[in-house]
């Protein structure tokens, strides 16, 4: 079938030079449609169980307190429950505002400006919660009576 | 096209929701008093029905989430698309009725 490219006109598949994808940005925006899927399943369960855990069960919203947050994450399940969720959600919610943004801009500058307010809100939520689930002590008051700290 | 609106109102929303969580969670890094007199001035109704708006959005760009997915993934995800829109709605109703129910009359019994 190869051979019989000889009719005038006609180039070989391969040697064409269109090309979908544009230089430099490689498949970005392939791979962040996929996130968003993929994450979206994922943040299914997580927030469900987030929010079934913390306000259906129990006394609900009533019990949230130190003593609440200290129970859980004095569980390794519960913080990396939360750091995924975290994670996820954050860069989820990124990327759809992202999305926003470049659908509504029209000035190239307040596309910038409200692109790094975008930026520097993702980097205080991901640095300041990961920090606050790893290093967090139950145990901060010496006078604690939780159950934890005895 | 209502519901690609309703997905983006709400997804916002969540997002701005999960910027100030972060920071208010923050607390319980200061001091457990720091923490619990900030949970204690959003035990009111005022902010109860916000959380059940909250839940609303949640429930919704969720189960709206995976009929999105249903369409690009499954073959016949775009000729049934108006199908699972209602299917949207019922699972909307199923999950948040039960949840709408129990919140608010914790929010309402104190």
């Amino acid at each position: 079938m190869t051979a019989t490219t000889s009719e005038p006109g006609l180039r070989p598949v391969q040697k064409s030079r269109y090309k979908r994808r544009s230089k430099g940005r490689g498949n970005f925006e392939m791979w962040s449609w996929v996130f968003m899927r993929g994450s979206g399943v994922l943040l299914l369960f997580l927030v469900f169980g987030h929010l079934f855990v913390n306000l259906m069960l129990g006394q609900g919203i009533h019990a949230i307190d130190f003593a609440f947050v200290a129970g859980k994450w004095s569980n390794p399940f519960w913080q990396v429950w939360d750091m995924l969720m975290l994670w996820l959600a954050e860069l989820h919610g990124f990327n759809g505002v992202r999305t926003i943004i470049n659908d509504y801009t029209e000035k190239d500058s307040t596309r910038w400006v409200l692109k790094t307010l975008l930026v520097v809100s993702a980097l205080v939520v991901l640095v300041l919660g990961t920090l606050v689930i790893f290093t967090f002590d139950p145990c901060v008051d010496p006078g604690s009576t939780l159950s934890q700290c005895k | 096209m209502w519901s690609w609106v309703a997905h983006r109102i709400s997804g916002v929303l969540i997002f701005l929701f999960l910027f100030a969580h972060v920071l208010d969670t923050a607390l319980v890094r200061v001091s457990p008093d720091a923490y619990n007199s900030i949970m204690d001035t959003y035990k009111n109704p005022v902010v109860g029905l916000g959380e059940t708006g909250l839940v609303a959005a949640v429930t919704f760009h969720a189960l709206n989430g995976l009929r999105v997915v249903a369409v690009d993934f499954w073959s016949k995800g775009p000729r049934h698309q108006r199908q699972m829109f209602w299917a949207v709605v019922i699972g909307f109703v199923v999950l948040f009725a039960p949840f709408a129910i129990r919140h608010l009359s914790i929010v309402f019994s104190h």
